[in-house]
């Protein structure tokens, strides 16, 4: 059985998140700001009764700022260790296979990319990088303070 | 008593139902140790909690089976066929008692001596149970009406009553929109009010004082001590703490193991504790209360302590850990110990505990509920044992602020008091870029939430309002927010790791609206504006207690006055507190006066010399006709009068002493005042003066506040005033004013004779009837 993965655009990339990990697609609309938090934390949003922690994948891989202004944003749901966050990304594409395991990427690649990735996963739309869902969440600060 | 049986009752019978795949499996495998100490641990319950209610035969079962037991558990016994089926014959023989004591029925009949006799080395086979269990169980069909449910189930329910409301709330916006129909907005109320019920009612189901917890601790300290001939006080604390239920039954065990170490290993005797130079009674606190997202419950022994060293040679003989482990533990890490399995420094093994067994149990306990047991304890002084265990799923009720428009909530608990920033009583002041706010001369640190926060406040500093906090173990200081909303009750849930690394919040919750609301946790706000804690303050604080009862008393504005004494004036003759600047206060017309605004008031309380040249402060007096204003340097509180006050000899401007807050404080009379200085600034009615000896104490104390109730103005003979009316007592040789109308008193009720014209002292109404015709008699 091969993983599935969803193919979602940050930064202008399309990437794979393993689809396992995903609860759910949602549109985020009211954002509540969290002051003085790491700054990838772009704020919470309730999803029914639950509080999502959103993140902004641009901040997270240090790629520059997701503009929220403009409203509705799409976002990723994940729980990790029994909380949930929001992964706010450009575009939710489609549910793929992978069709191998990851494997290293050889080439140097952008620093918060290098960061969060699981490797380079095969599918039938080529190659797409697979997001390590914990190291965007942990974010820049986390990371240096391991 | 019936509830703590009950409790007893389903405890035990949970443990046994837990039990009955583990005792088959542990007679199939005798050596299986983890079975053992399950075991173990279950006779250990029923032996402890047997000690309480009077059940001797259970507490002979368990007692026997705990002590062959714990032969296994040493190594000195080897766990044989023989020993396996009498242990698991006892075990059956507490679950009959059990039914029986459940059903409200004697104890099934028969002597138990066989069965104890059975654990002993060597006996043989065992004779079956006269009843079995299983049939015991079938009679109690009358058990109380209530079920157990598990907190996934109610937690499941609750998050659905959650979803409900907000759905609701979706529904009632989408109704206001659209056009109203009365029948659907009458149904919709319904509906309304129905979920409403509901989640309180759900809600209701989690939450408990920790009261519940700490009722049964008094008796069972009490049974405890009088069993072990010592003498225990326990004192409790925080008894309106709110816990999830599913907490407090988890903690239940736990702090009943701790409490009775405390009372059996930590307290001495009575004899030793003066041998060591103690009071005969041992001390026993109990406290909880919430920190943040924790609830804590402090349990403190002031006994013998815990001696690490002999924990250390313990652990090290025991095997629990290595020499060379053991020469690198810190005093602390020595004390941790006391958690380690089959551990105990008790030198004989009493009925209450004693085998090790406990303080495993009680760390297990609490970390499977998230929380942290410590120890700290000093040899001689006693012993300290702190439970923390996390606050998620409590209901905790909440102050709603904002802040640059974003909503906040802070915990009720930590709010002393909201004050406005720009009340009367309170002042704001940076000193070297740190706020102070000085609230009725209280200085408390003030920090603003906009700067912790880092976000741009649109509300000036002094528009702000200040909430008076006081987080747990903290001190006190003023956090000013933007505005204040609502009280109201949250389901607080832990925040993501990054949120709650901000050391700023305690979790968040969900408004009424569905949006997510951040809970500060006051001690962090505290810590990251930088609030130093001071100690001091606290004990100031507590010396203060409850003065409000007194109905009686007189409530009063404490104040230190320019020339720096402790004055207080009655509150309600104070109108306002104003500030001016010096140049406002001028020397005219005889007197000082102060300009505020349109008006010039005369100006008490002060000499010109007084007046500097910053700003002055000043109480703004109204009588009800006439203002006057009265310098003062600094307000000191609020208080009551409830002392005796002391006349001054003189009328003047103090008319007497009293206790005020513990000290002394001069009462400014304003009554003088206003006689002395309104008069003179607007006279535009006279006064009528009445003259009262002034060595008199009866006359000051008792008639003078009815004759100035009449509209008199009270002198004594040193003033040389015309008064129109003197007062005197019969038989006493008449001042110099004789000339004018003389009312007479006299001490006994019956007047002498017919020509007497005097008028009992205490003859209220005779006396106003003179007092007003003299005034009357004056116009002529």
């Amino acid at each position: 059985m091969n993983e599935l993965l969803l193919v979602v655009t940050i930064a202008g990339e399309r990437v794979a998140l393993p689809a396992n990990a995903v609860e759910s697609v949602v549109e985020l609309d009211t954002l509540i700001p969290v002051p003085r938090a790491a700054p990838h934390v772009a704020g919470l949003s309730a999803l029914r009764s639950r509080v999502l922690t959103v993140i902004d994948c641009m901040r997270s891989l240090e790629l520059g700022d997701t503009d929220c202004s403009d409203g509705i944003r799409e976002a990723a749901v994940v729980e990790l260790d029994g909380h949930h966050y929001a992964l706010i990304v450009d575009l939710v594409e489609d549910v793929v296979e992978a069709a191998s395991d990851p494997v290293p990427v050889r080439a140097a690649m952008e620093q918060g990319w290098e960061r969060v990735s699981h490797g380079m996963v095969e599918t039938e739309q080529g190659p797409l990088l697979l997001i390590d869902v914990a190291a965007l969440v942990a974010g820049v600060e986390a990371k240096a303070a391991a | 008593m019936d509830d703590l049986i009950a409790d007893f009752v389903a405890e035990c019978r949970e443990m046994l139902e837990a039990l009955g795949g583990e005792i088959v499996a542990w007679e199939a495998q005798p050596d299986d140790r983890a079975r053992l100490d399950s075991i173990f641990r279950f006779v250990h319950t029923v032996k402890g909690n047997c000690g309480f209610f009077e059940f001797p035969r259970l507490e002979a079962l368990s007692h026997a089976a705990e002590d062959a037991l714990a032969d296994v558990r040493a190594g000195r016994r080897h766990p044989d066929g023989a020993l396996v089926s009498a242990v698991l014959a006892i075990i059956d023989r507490i679950g009959e008692m059990v039914a029986a004591i459940e059903a409200g029925e004697d104890m099934p009949a028969g002597d138990d001596n066989h069965l104890i006799d059975a654990l002993a080395p060597g006996a043989e086979g065992t004779a079956a149970p006269v009843v079995t269990a299983a049939e015991a169980a079938t009679k109690a069909s009358s058990a109380p009406r209530t079920i157990r449910l598990s907190v996934e189930l109610l937690d499941r329910v609750m998050s659905t009553v959650s979803d409900m409301v907000l759905a609701r709330n979706e529904l009632a916006r989408r109704l206001r929109e659209s056009a109203n129909d009365v029948p659907v907005d009458g149904a919709f109320e319904r509906l309304s009010s129905i979920i409403a019920e509901m989640r309180d009612a759900i809600t209701r189901t989690r939450m408990q004082r920790i009261e519940n917890l700490f009722v049964g601790l008094p008796r069972m300290v009490r049974d405890l001590s009088a069993e072990l001939g010592k003498q225990v006080l326990v004192d409790i604390e925080g008894g309106d703490v709110e816990l999830d239920r599913e907490m407090i039954e988890m903690i239940r065990d736990p702090l009943t193991h701790i409490i009775r170490n405390a009372v059996d290993h930590g307290i001495e005797k009575p004899a030793d504790r003066l041998k060591a130079g103690k009071r005969e009674i041992g001390l026993l606190a109990v406290s909880a209360r919430q920190s943040g997202n924790q609830i804590l419950i402090d349990i403190q022994d002031d006994g013998r302590g815990i001696d690490g060293r002999k924990l250390v040679e313990k652990a090290v003989s025991n095997g629990v850990i290595s020499k060379d482990d053991a020469a690198q533990l810190s005093p602390r890490d020595q004390l941790a110990l006391i958690f380690e399995a089959g551990l105990s420094t008790a030198k004989e093994v009493t009925a209450i505990s004693g085998r090790g067994v406990g303080m495993d149990v009680v760390r297990s306990n609490v970390e499977r509920i998230g929380g942290i047991v410590e120890v700290d304890s000093k040899p001689g002084e006693g012993t300290r044992m702190t439970l923390r265990v996390p606050l998620t799923l409590t209901i905790i009720p909440a102050l709603t602020v904002s802040i640059a428009g974003q909503h906040f909530a802070i915990p009720r608990s930590a709010i002393e008091e909201i004050v406005r920033a720009n009340g009367e009583s309170v002042t704001l002041e940076h000193v070297g870029g740190a706020g102070v706010a000085t609230i009725r001369g209280r200085r408390v640190p003030e920090i603003s939430l906009a700067a912790v926060l880092g976000l741009d406040s649109s509300v000036g500093e002094q528009d702000r309002t200040l909430v008076v906090l006081r987080p747990a173990g903290g001190d006190v200081y003023a956090l000013s927010v933007d505005r204040i909303h609502d009280h109201e009750e949250l389901v607080v849930k832990p925040a993501a790791p990054a949120v709650m690394a901000t050391g700023l919040y305690a979790g968040t919750t969900l408004a009424d609206d569905g949006s997510p609301i951040l809970l500060f946790d006051p001690a962090g706000i505290a810590a990251v504006g930088g609030v130093k804690l001071e100690m001091q303050e606290r004990t100031a604080r507590i010396a203060e207690g409850p003065t409000a009862t007194i109905s009686k008393a007189t409530p009063v504005l404490l104040f230190r006055g320019l020339d720096g004494g402790r004055r207080a004036l009655r509150l309600a003759v104070v109108d306002r507190i104003e500030e001016v600047p010096a140049s406002a206060v001028k020397e005219a017309a005889g007197a000082l006066r102060v300009q505020l605004g349109e008006a010039i008031l005369p100006l008490a309380g002060a000499t010109a010399g007084e007046i500097g040249d910053g700003k002055v402060r000043l109480f703004r007096l109204n009588d009800g006709q006439h203002e006057i204003g009265y310098a003062f340097a600094e307000v000191i509180d609020f208080a009551t009068i409830d002392h005796d006050i002391i006349h001054a000899e003189r009328p003047g401007e103090i008319s007497g002493v009293s206790l005020v807050n513990k000290e002394p404080a001069e009462l400014v009379d304003a009554h003088w005042l206003f006689s002395n200085h309104a008069a003179a600034a607007a006279p535009t009615k006279e006064e009528l003066v009445c003259l009262i000896p002034d060595w008199d104490p009866w006359m000051q104390n008792m008639l003078r506040p009815l004759v100035e109730a009449a509209g008199y103005r009270v002198v004594d003979d040193s003033e040389n005033e015309s008064a129109d009316v003197v007062i005197a007592c019969l038989g006493e040789e008449l001042p110099e004013h004789a000339s004018h109308k003389t009312i007479w008193l006299r001490t006994e009720p019956e007047a002498a004779s017919k020509k007497d014209f005097s008028i009992y002292r205490y003859d209220r109404a005779g006396l106003l009837m003179a007092l007003k015709s003299a005034g009357a008699g004056r116009g002529k």
